[in-house]
């Protein structure tokens, strides 16, 4: 078993970790703007706006993420094809960028949904008084209040998707999962790179708790 | 000048104001009173169009005010400045920062141009000191000082109070009615929802006494308190008045 544990291997397994990370951060960012963008729709005063907010969340909330990560790199190749005529290699990376950005897209839109409502009413009616617009408002009173009371579910939300980007070994993208599997397969050892890579998650979802309480706590200056 | 006219609202079945009609002149302190659940704090924010009235007209300086027509609608009520019970002071930026959000993004000021105003006001509320501060390291006088100067910012021709002092510890009252003061005697139009009786008395010029959505009585403010005409403003005022 020891010949497992090489310089070369744990870089192997360490990229693999990277991977996973910069997916997870990837998918957090993209999924906030869509989760701010849908919120928005959600909360408007527009009939189809609610409607559009709603179908987005229920669809990509009420469906396996791994479904959806196989939708967009198995089918939406094959919708390609069949409108364009031509095919299309989807990328296995961007594929599972998207496919997480838009499933971490529909739990942030409640999330921050839940966060806006949270913004005392008096903040809003403040805003109404002195005359300033919707934009405004928004980026500057309500969306800092509510994301500063929504900052430990995002955090659970980014650890999920650390996790959650191993679903992505699906599609052949190398990320830690599929990179212990790589080197179970070659050493015909399961056990030892799995335990790497369990180590190297708990490593990093530990490091992101830390970061997070760092955050709150300089969040918390105007408390 | 403001003029409502046969002023209507209800909450669900609950009539909050019925046929309200009412004038105030320029330079006017009028002092709205009367029991809690009277419609004076619904009259104030009807006025200033957070509330949206079902039926009655307001006119501001000689102008209809009509929501339908966007752009003088919203110019009309940046001539009103707001001050609330709960002083609704933005919880995530500087009594500075407070002061000078409306002034960069609704009157298009620069942060130099806006910063002095925002200084002027301050020190004329006495907050200069505090400018760097989150509301949340304040008292309740100073947060409610904070939020006139933020008002005053806007350059208002007319300022509504919505029970200014009601959410005060009682030693922190003085401090902004002082400012209240000092701002009618600079010529200030102000209309006041308060429980302030010395206040009503002593710097407004007319009081309206309100109950159960009407206007009961209105009179100049001395002659109101020494000697009201109608039954249920002499038993308000035996009830709040201990002696």
């Amino acid at each position: 078993m020891a010949d497992i544990f090489t310089y070369d291997n744990l870089i192997f397994m360490a990229k693999g970790a990277m991977f996973s990370v910069l997916l997870a951060l990837g998918a957090v960012v993209i999924g906030c703007m869509l989760g701010i963008i849908f919120s928005i729709f959600k909360l408007s005063k527009s009939k189809i706006l609610n409607w559009l907010g709603n179908i987005y969340v229920e669809i990509f909330r009420g469906t396996p993420m791994l479904l959806q990560i196989l939708f967009f790199y198995l089918g939406v190749p094959v919708l390609y094809q069949r409108i364009t005529g031509t095919r299309m290699n989807a990328n296995p990376y961007i594929v599972g960028l998207i496919a997480l950005s838009f499933n971490s897209g529909a739990y942030q839109t409640e999330l921050i949904r839940s966060g806006i409502q949270g913004v005392d009413k008096g903040q809003w009616e403040a805003c109404e008084t002195l005359g300033i617009g919707y934009k405004t408002m928004m980026k500057e009173i309500i969306l800092p209040q509510a994301f500063k009371q929504i900052v430990p579910p995002l955090v659970s939300e980014f650890i999920m998707l650390i996790k959650d980007s191993s679903l992505i070994s699906n599609i052949g993208a190398l990320e830690l999962l599929y990179a212990a599997q790589v080197l179970g397969k070659k050493y015909y050892d399961y056990l030892d790179p799995l335990i790497i890579a369990a180590v190297m998650y708990l490593t990093l979802t530990i490091l992101v708790s830390w970061l997070s309480k760092k955050v709150e706590r300089r969040l918390a200056i105007s408390d | 000048m403001i003029k409502v006219e046969h002023l209507h609202k209800s909450f669900g079945d609950f009539k909050a104001l019925k046929d309200i009609s009412l004038e105030i002149n320029d330079g006017e302190i009028v002092s709205l009173i009367g029991p809690s659940g009277s419609g004076k704090s619904t009259l104030l924010r009807c006025i200033h169009g957070l509330e949206k009235a079902e039926s009655g007209k307001i006119w501001l300086d000689g102008e209809l005010m009509d929501p339908a027509k966007k752009e003088q609608y919203a110019a009309q009520r940046k001539k009103m400045g707001f001050v609330f019970q709960h002083f609704n002071l933005f919880n995530n930026k500087t009594v500075l920062e407070n002061c000078m959000l409306a002034q960069t993004s609704v009157l298009g000021k620069s942060e130099t141009e806006a910063q002095a105003t925002a200084m002027e006001y301050l020190t004329k509320v006495g907050m200069a000191d505090k400018a760097s501060s989150y509301p949340s390291r304040l008292s309740g006088g100073q947060k409610q000082r904070a939020a006139i100067a933020r008002a005053l910012c806007m350059n208002p021709e007319m300022m509504l109070f919505d029970e200014p002092t009601s959410a005060l510890d009682p030693e922190m009252i003085k401090e902004v009615l002082d400012v209240m003061k000092d701002l009618g005697r600079q010529g200030m139009t102000m209309i006041v929802v308060t429980h302030e009786m010395g206040f009503a008395r002593k710097v407004g010029n007319r009081v309206v006494f309100l109950e159960a959505g009407e206007i009961i009585e209105e009179n100049e403010s001395e002659a109101f308190f020494s000697n009201p005409s109608s039954e249920r403003a002499k038993d308000f005022l035996s009830k709040v008045f201990y002696d």
